[in-house]
Order: structure tokens, then sequence, then C-alpha cells
């Protein structure tokens, strides 16, 4: 039995659902935060693994972007909730509604 | 060669802006000097590229300054032609004289310095006007003209009726104006510009009669508005609220006679459309007829001369009709005289009888005003047509003309020629009545001759209106050569022979002497005529015209004003504004509910679209 690219795209699916899982049924802003990582990645591996099987080096450059913005993304994202975390001491999203319509 | 001509638009323009700005401090009476002298230099600054014109040195100019809109052919450009040249004397030196009579008259007004800028206003816009080398040009100064009248016919605007008067002319003014605007649209869908003397070479190859017609009844419509004729004359009467000096310079020799210019200016155009030379004709023939049966039976001085300026302009417009150009304009030029000296003449009477302007209450006043009276006398036989004075030259051209048409245009003579008549007696009437008999005054009134400023006007207006008919006499047309080159367009008409003319004047001058003996009987006794009821009262109320626009045009656009200001705007304009306003923001309401502010619910919002999406991929395939 060969591994063949249908595999990783199932595996990437399935983190990419365990990723929205996450968002929408956990609370807590870090997890939340983690989770929408876990959906980074997925869709990282889809591009990396079509990269593979196409012969195509495009994949595998926007992959690399896509690990550049994430990065620059946790730093922002992680200062947002530390921030928010100092002055509420709670992470909890529920409770983050001052923007309500 | 004469591009210094700019000076003389710019000079009162000057006169304007320092008067206006600096005149409460200038004071009484520099104020008037400067605009008196602003004036008078302009007209020495016309006076010898105008000798030119008559000495026949010097040819006809467009004179270009700057580029305004070079789309539409709109230059600030003066064309310079014996026509312009002879209305720029008119204005500048009739206007320089009412300049300095007006010293007198307004002494001790307390607006003293703001009459001198509006009428140095006046000047200048009336200037653009006559020299404008193209229908734009001439349009701002068309409005400019009767922005100038409006302000000084409601000079005095704390008296109502003078504020309503300078209403009523601006108002009747604007429903000519628009048939002026529409002919000028016309003319550019045809033309594809507004320069005359493109528009004047080109006509006769692309103009057609129906497009020509059209164009010639708007301009007339435009005509009819400034120049008082039926139907729209009913605005002149009464700017004769304003002071008598803007009665002599606007509503008498120049700004009445606008119109008249106009038509005379776009004479190729009329010539196009003889359909419109009939309905002018026709119009002219009955202003002059109507307005002269309205004159017989006024009793205010003023309004008499009011409703003669009307009927006079009826005769120029009729010349106009029957293509006799130059002796419309020659009628316009030695009108613009003997009325101008009739009003100055009028206004030194009303000034000397302490504003008092009801003939009943005149009489007697020949020995206390020698200069006026002198004067007056030479404005009244100049009016009436009495050889050698100029109207009857200019007034027997016109009727001569109308003549010599033949067939039906005989009835329109007739109707000329009956006016000639009234004339004649109402200006006797208004002479004796005011000069002769026994004094009727008020108690306690004490006549007295004018100051120089007010009777060296009288006396060079008195001068010019008895000689300046010789400079047209059939024998020798010295003033229709100087207008040639301006005409140059036109087939010329045949004159009338010498003989037909010598029969025509016989006529004319029997009628007219038959209208003084007319009037000096029945007004030069002691038991003045009862004129009251019947005719004279109809007539004393201008026919209740008035009365009639008021009822026809003027309530039904009253009510439906007052219901466009009560029901349209507050109900349906508000409405509409404020329905939409609140339909959005209740809208807004219910979108705002969907903004929870709760994190996961947006982003299982997304989750879901998300979802939908690849579902709508599965469904459907490549083709979404």
């Amino acid at each position: 039995m060969t591994v063949t690219v249908v595999w990783y795209l199932v595996l990437a699916a399935a983190l990419f659902s365990i990723g929205v899982g996450g968002v929408l049924i956990r609370r807590n802003t870090l997890v939340m935060f983690m989770s929408i990582e876990l959906m980074l990645n997925s869709v990282n591996l889809t591009f990396v693994a079509l990269s593979k099987d196409l012969g195509l080096i495009e994949g595998q450059v926007a992959a690399l972007f896509v690990m550049v913005v994430a990065a620059a993304e946790v730093t922002i994202g992680l200062a947002i909730i530390v921030s928010i975390f100092r002055k509420r001491s709670s992470a909890n999203v529920d409770e983050l509604a001052e923007m309500k319509g | 060669m004469v591009d210094y001509l700019w000076l003389i638009v710019v000079l009162p323009l000057l006169g304007f802006l320092i008067n206006i700005l600096f005149g409460k401090r200038i004071g009484e009476p520099l104020a008037g000097w400067l605009g008196f002298s602003l004036v008078a230099i302009s007209w020495l600054i016309a006076l010898v590229p105008t000798l030119d014109f008559l000495l026949g040195h010097a040819n006809p100019e467009t004179i270009f300054y700057y580029s305004w809109i070079p789309m539409i052919g709109a230059d600030v450009a003066i064309l310079w032609d014996p026509l312009a040249s002879l209305l720029v004397m008119i204005v500048t030196g009739v206007g320089a004289l009412i300049h300095l009579y007006s010293i007198g008259y307004m002494h001790g007004d307390e607006r003293f310095a703001r009459f001198f800028a509006y009428m140095n206003l006046f000047i200048a816009s009336m200037l653009i006007l006559v020299l404008a080398s193209n229908f734009a040009l001439m349009f701002v100064g068309w409005e400019l003209v009767g922005l100038s009248s409006y302000l000084l016919i409601s000079f005095w605007f704390t008296k109502p009726t003078a504020a309503a008067a300078g209403k009523k002319a601006f108002i009747v003014n604007r429903i000519g104006d628009w048939g002026f605007l529409v002919a000028l649209m016309i003319i550019f869908a045809t033309f594809g510009t507004f320069d005359f003397v493109t528009i004047f070479t080109t006509a006769p190859a692309i103009l057609t009669t129906g497009v020509a017609t059209a164009i010639t009844l708007l301009l007339f419509v435009g005509a009819t508005g400034k120049s008082a004729q039926i139907p729209l004359y009913i605005w002149l009467p009464d700017a004769m609220e304003g002071p008598t000096p803007v009665s002599a310079l606007i509503h008498a020799a120049t700004m009445v006679t606008a119109g008249v210019f106009m038509m005379a200016r776009s004479a190729v155009l009329f010539e196009l459309a003889p359909s419109t030379g009939i309905v002018v004709a026709i119009v002219g023939a009955s202003t002059a007829l109507f307005a002269a049966v309205i004159a017989v039976t006024q009793m205010d001085i003023k309004k008499v001369l009011a409703y003669s300026t009307i009927s006079q302009l009826g005769y120029m417009v009729l010349g106009i009709g029957v293509g006799a150009y130059s002796a419309g304009v020659f009628h316009l030029t030695t009108h613009a005289f003997f009325k101008a000296l009739l009003f100055l003449g009028a206004g030194s009477v009303i000034h000397a009888m302490a504003d008092e302007q009801d003939m009943r209450k005149m009489g007697g006043l020949r020995k206390m005003m020698p200069i006026t009276f002198a004067t007056m006398t030479v404005g009244w036989l100049a009016i009436s047509g009495i050889f050698p004075f100029s109207g009857f030259w200019s007034k027997d051209e016109i009727l001569a003309a109308t003549f010599d048409k033949g067939g039906a245009w005989l009835i329109l003579w007739g109707i000329g020629l009956l006016a000639a008549l009234l004339t004649a007696f109402y200006m006797t009437r208004l002479w004796v009545l005011t000069f002769w008999g026994k004094p009727r005054w008020a108690e306690g009134t004490q006549p007295h001759e004018s100051p120089w400023t007010m009777t060296v006007p009288l006396i060079v207006l008195g001068v010019f209106s008895l000689m300046f008919g010789w400079f047209n006499t059939p024998a020798r047309l010295a003033f229709e050569h100087f207008l040639e080159p301006s005409f140059a367009l036109i087939v010329h008409h045949e004159a009338p022979s010498l003989k037909s003319f010598y029969v025509l004047a016989t006529i004319a001058l029997i009628v007219a002497i038959a209208g003084i003996v007319w009037g000096w009987r029945r007004y030069h006794r002691t038991d003045l005529p009862v004129e009251e009821g019947g005719f004279w009262k109809n007539g004393l109320n201008a026919f209740y015209v008035d009365e009639f626009y008021g009822k026809v045009f003027v309530a039904p656009g009253m009510t439906i004003s007052e219901w466009f200001a009560d029901t349209v705007d507050p109900k349906i304009i508000d409405g509409a504004a404020t329905g939409i306003a609140s339909g959005v923001e209740s809208f807004g309401d219910e979108l705002k509910k969907t903004q929870s502010g709760r994190t996961r619910a947006y982003a299982a919002g997304i989750a879901i679209g998300g979802i939908l999406l690849m579902l709508a991929f599965l469904v459907l395939g490549g083709g979404l």
C-alpha cells in the first residue's frame, strides 16, 4: 500500500477540521489561537503535498509565505492576548464583547 | 488702431468701484463730480474714433482682448462699428449730462454717492451691451443693465411702491430674457458660435426661413421686455418710482433702446425672416397707439412721459419691423435727446414744486422757470414732430418707410399717424397744464428755477433736440451713410422718393399741428375740462392691464407657488428625504443585531459560509 497524495490531503483536512472545531468550541483565547495555527499549518501541508505531486514549485513558495506571515501574526496576536489578559486577568473570549453593535 | 477703447468701459466701472467702496468718505458733491467726469472722459475717448467713422476715415473692426470661452466664440472683444459708436456717444454723452444734472437733483440725499455708483455701473453695463462683439457678451451687458435698472428704480427702497416697482421691472424683464436666451441657444445650435461677424456673414447661406423666424421672434420677445413693448411694457410706468434722472437716463434715453439696438444689430437675421417683420411692425404700431391713448389720460407728469416713451419705442420697433433699420436707430437717437430733455425738464419742475407730480396742481410756471420752460418747449415741439425739430425728421422717416411698403402696411401707417396726433395732443396737454394758465399750486409752494448743474444739461439737450434732425434730412442722408457699414450685409431698400416724402411729411406735419391746436384749445382756459369717469378713468388705470395680468398670470402663479411651498416642499420633498433617512435607520437597527461582539459567533459564520461554498462547488462543479 503506497502513500499517495490523497493521504496527505485527508490528514490536512482532518487537521483543519480539528482547528475549526477548536476555534468554535473553546473559549480560551490562547487555545483558539493555537487552533488557528493548526488550520494554517494544515493548509501548508496541502500546499507542500500538491507541490510535490504536481511537480510545481509554487506550492512550496506559498507555504513559506504562510509560515512567514503566520510568524508575524503570532507575535502580534500573542501581544494582544497578553495585554488583554493583563487588563482583565481572564482570557475568556465570550467576555470580550465591547464592540457589540 | 483703436485698442484703447476698452478704457471707455473700464472708466465708469472704476467710478462704480470707487463710489461704492469709498463713496461715504468722498461725500457730496465730490462723489457726483467723480461719476460725472469719468463718464465724460469716456465720451471724449470715444469721440475721435466716432468722428473717423463720420468722415469715412475708418472701417468697422473687431478689437480682441481676451478669450473668455473659446469653445463658443465668446471673446471679450469689441465690435467697433458706426452703430456701436453711435450708441456709445448717446450712452456716454446723454449719460454724462444726466450725471451732471443729478449732482443738483440728488442734492441732500443721504445715499448720494451710492446713487452715482449705481449710475456708473449702469453706464458700464450699457457700454458692454453695445460694444460686445458676440451674443454671449451682449447678454452679459443685457443682464447687467437689468440689474442696475433694478437697483436704481428701487433706489428709495424704503418706499414700498419703489421696492415693488424694482421687483416688477426685474421680473417682467426676466420673461423677455427667457426669449433672448432661447434665441441664443438656437443661434448656437445653428451656427456653433456667438460671434456677430461669423453669424451675420454665414447666415444667408445656412439659415432656413423657419429657423430664422424662430430666432428672430424669440429675439423680439427679449426686445419687448427691455424696450417695453406690448405685452411686456407694464414695468416701465412703474419704473417712474425711481429718481427722475434715472427715468431720464435708463427708462427713456438708453436702456429701453437696448431691444431696438439688439434688433438692429441682428438686422441680417431679421431680413431673413419676413414674417417676423410683420409681427414686429404690428406690435410696434399697436404699442405706439395704445401707449399714446393711455398717456392722454395720465395726470402724473412723469407717467405721461413714461407712456410717451413706450409709444415712441413703438415707433422705433415699427421702423425695425418694416426693415428701416437706420430710420429706427435714427429715431432712437433723436428720442434719446428729446425724451431725456423732457424727463429732466419734468424733474426740474418736480424739484421746484417740492416733489409734486400731479399736473392738476401745477400751472403758470413759465415765468418762474424760464430756462426749464424754454427747453421743455423745444422738447415738446421735437416729440410732437414739428418742422424743423429732430422728432419731425426721425418719426417721418419711419412713417414714410411704412407707407412705402404699400398694401396692408398702410393700416400701420395710419395707426402711426393717429399715434402722432395723440402724441402732439398729450404733449400739448402736459405743456399747457404745467406752464400756462393760473397757478393751481398747493399752499406754501415756492417754485424757483433749478441750479446751473440742472439747467446746463437741459440747454445742451435742447440744442441737440432742435438740431440733430438736420443731420439726416431726406435731401442729405448723412446719418444713413454713417450707419451704412453696420448694415452693409443687408440688401438696401429703395429710399422713398423726395417728392413722396414731401407729401407724407406735410400730412404728418398737419396731423401734429392739429394735435397741438386741439390740445391748446382744450386746456388753455381757466375752467379746465373735467376728466373723470368712463374713458378717463379707464385710461388713468392703464385700461386695467396690470389687473388683468394680476388675475391671469400672477394669481395662478401665486397659487402654484403657495401649493409648492405649503404642500409639495414640506410633504413630498421633505417627506421623501425623511422617509429615506428613517428607512435606512430602521434597516440599520435590524442589521445591528448581527454584530453581537462574540468572536465565536463570527467564526461560526465564517465556517458555515466556507462549508456552504464547498457544498456549492461540489454540487455545481466547475461551472460556478
